[in-house]
């Protein structure tokens, strides 16, 4: 496939595009989606190319528009909604768990709702406690949702497609500090299949499951494992519902070690998921207790300070990682952290 | 005439199967919550002369006239309060969440407010794909309590939709009286009017204006290319869920409800009819059919086999992953 690099933002603006120019079906809507700044890039040309009809902004209405979604799917349309933050998306819990999710289910599957619900996962420059929650675990706790969560723009894409296209609905998590990542990225449509996690790189020392942001954060200590002489098995689980349960219980069984960094609060996390899954059907592959990192069961502060040593470090993982593998001696010298913690390299917004 | 016969005979349907519900619900065969229409059929009774077979409705927890009314199966609405895989839904929704794709009965569902959006849904795509159809959307005077009513009726409004919202006010939310929960020094209707939409207030009483009023609201909304907003008022019969009557526990006055009694449109109907030369005879004979249609709709319930147990995981997707 003829390839090209893209940042994370136009990948996904091109998913939606070729799905909506293949589709007729497909209606695309959401605050912002056709403003001048086109949910921070995702939108760009689609009002041009598919007109108001399949492609209009709203009133800031969550909850409606997520049943309008539902009616708009039960009578056959594809229904793409975007919010620009996941925490908005809390205003439409009534349509997401008690109409969308057990549709299907709760008719005799009589007609399934092909709905793909964006949502942009904040962090950091002071977006506190209600512009930067990760509530994977929460989406995936509800039975009938699909939830996804790509890490760089090829996947996003991919898996951006696969959601459009499912019969079901899906939660799409983006977080907002992959926007500007740039990637190869094919000019063709494709799809990426759902439900199944990538293993970046293969390992025998530990596996480290990681998820959308925090991925590129692992894959950001390559020269730090170098240095080490470490050599993990990185899994990037990109479908957080279902788990790919059999790929990471092969690794464990393998590695015997298991670090696990969320992007969530640990409690009732993703991670924990997984952890309980290992214990309760395969203990015996744990030859170290497994670690889980991620945010504390604290509300996201605003100020720089208090922000610090909220998320974890990379000098923290690292910590974590030398503990598991109870090494001493440890060469620090590419560990390298942000200059400044509340924001990826120079990216200055907007958020 | 023959369109008046067929109010009284859907109105008779609604009214004699939930009656026979409540009969037989103490055989505690039916085990799941169950909200009675009897008082409140009239609005239902006369959809199907009111509106296309292609126009599609939704309703809330208190759906059986809605369902029967859009032209439901009446069988497999038994059979799904009985919990059968012959049921409308399979087993899986009971009376609560009821479905019928064949009469373009497209859900009921259990919390209040929840299906007016899914309604403005139906309505959008009819925009959209074209379709000259309308919404019907049911619900309470509670409804119009929940937020994403405000909601749903401003995006309706804001885009032209072909929705009808059809607010059956019974004045009761459970126990509790509208003037706990809403002013009503200004009714409903005055009150929906001020966000921009047209709104009508019918006593149901006046069943010959619920007809004409559903029947102008199709016309009015086709035409000007605008969602209404119809206020019914009507009354229920039995308590809020279940299959007992419960004016003991005197939440509502003596006087109010021998009032409504009084003004049961099913009689007025029945009276209209005798006085435009229907025999009595006739009507008996209807009366008779439809007792029948529905005790068969009762033994083929009863006679249909459970869902097997495991079938429980059935559905939770289309695409399994």
């Amino acid at each position: 496939m003829k390839k090209r690099k893209i940042v994370f933002s136009q990948a996904i603006n091109e998913g939606i595009y070729q799905t909506m120019k293949a589709d007729k079906k497909i209606i695309c809507y959401g605050l912002g989606v056709t403003d001048p700044k086109r949910v921070f890039n995702t939108t760009e040309k689609l009002v041009e190319e598919f007109g108001k009809n399949r492609v209009f902004d709203v009133p800031t209405s969550e909850n409606a528009l997520t049943g309008i979604a539902v009616g708009l799917a039960n009578l056959g349309s594809k229904v793409i909604l975007c919010h620009q933050r996941v925490d908005f998306s809390f205003l439409s819990m009534d349509q997401i768990i008690n109409s969308l999710s057990k549709w299907y289910y709760m008719f005799g599957g009589q007609r399934n709702l092909s709905i793909t619900i964006r949502m942009i996962i904040g962090r950091g420059w002071g977006q506190g406690p209600t512009h930067s929650q990760s509530y994977q675990s929460f989406f995936a706790k509800i039975p009938g949702l699909k939830v996804v969560m790509p890490s760089n723009p090829y996947n996003a894409k991919g898996l951006l497609i696969s959601s459009i296209e499912d019969p079901d609905p899906v939660i799409f998590l983006e977080h907002r500090w992959l926007h500007g990542l740039i990637d190869n990225v094919p000019i063709k449509k494709y799809s990426s299949e759902l439900g199944k996690c990538n293993v970046v790189t293969k390992g025998k020392d530990l596996t480290i499951i990681c998820m959308s942001n925090s991925t590129h954060e692992i894959i950001g200590m390559k020269k730090f494992f170098q240095d080490n002489k470490i050599y993990p098995e990185i899994i990037d689980l990109l479908s957080i519902s279902p788990i790919d349960m059999k790929t990471i219980n092969n690794s464990v069984k393998k590695t015997g070690k298991l670090l696990i960094l969320d992007t969530c609060h640990k409690s009732f996390s993703t991670g924990k998921e997984i952890i309980s899954n290992i214990s309760e059907n395969k203990l015996k592959y744990f030859k170290s207790n497994p670690v889980l990192m991620g945010m504390p069961n604290v509300p996201t502060p605003t100020g720089y300070s208090l922000t610090k040593k909220y998320y974890p470090s990379k000098k923290d993982i690292a910590k974590e990682i030398m503990k598991i593998l109870k090494r001493k001696k440890i060469i620090w010298k590419n560990i390298n952290e942000l200059k400044k913690h509340d924001k990826p390299n120079e990216f200055i917004g907007p958020f | 005439m023959k369109n008046i016969l067929n109010i009284y005979k859907k109105y008779l349907l609604i009214r004699l199967t939930d009656e026979r519900i409540a009969n037989k619900y103490s055989e505690w065969n039916m085990r799941c919550p169950t909200h009675l229409s009897v008082g409140q059929e009239i609005v239902s009774a006369c959809i199907q002369e009111s509106f296309k077979k292609s126009d599609i409705a939704v309703s809330s927890h208190r759906a059986h006239a809605h369902y029967l009314g859009k032209g439901g199966n009446l069988n497999k609405m038994i059979a799904e309060i009985y919990g059968k895989e012959t049921g409308c839904c399979k087993g899986k929704g009971g009376s609560m969440h009821l479905m019928d794709t064949s009469c373009n009965f497209l859900g009921s569902t259990a919390i209040v407010g929840n299906s007016i959006p899914i309604g403005v849904g139906h309505s959008l795509h009819f925009k959209i794909n074209k379709k000259k159809n309308v919404s019907l959307i049911f619900f309470g005077d509670a409804g119009v309590e929940t937020g994403v009513f405000y909601e749903s009726l401003n995006f309706a409004i804001l885009k032209n939709l072909p929705s009808i919202f059809i607010c059956e006010n019974n004045f009761y939310s459970v126990y509790t009286p509208l003037k706990e929960r809403q002013i009503t020094k200004i009714n409903i209707a005055k009150r929906v009017s001020g966000l921009g939409i047209k709104s009508l207030r019918v006593d149901t009483h006046n069943w010959q204006k619920v007809l004409k009023t559903l029947k102008y609201s199709r016309d009015y909304v086709i035409k000007n290319k605008k969602p209404i907003f119809l206020e019914f008022l009507t009354y229920r019969k039995y308590e809020h869920v279940g299959h007992v009557l419960d004016d003991h526990l005197k939440y509502r006055s003596k006087i109010e409800i021998n009032y409504w009694k009084k003004r049961d449109p099913l009689k007025n109907i029945y009276e209209y009819l005798i006085k435009n030369k229907i025999s009595k005879s006739k009507l008996e004979k209807i009366n008779v059919e439809i007792n029948k249609k529905i005790t068969s709709a009762f033994i083929f319930a009863e006679k249909s086999k459970f869902p097997k147990p495991q079938d429980f995981k059935l559905h939770v997707f289309k695409k399994n992953l």
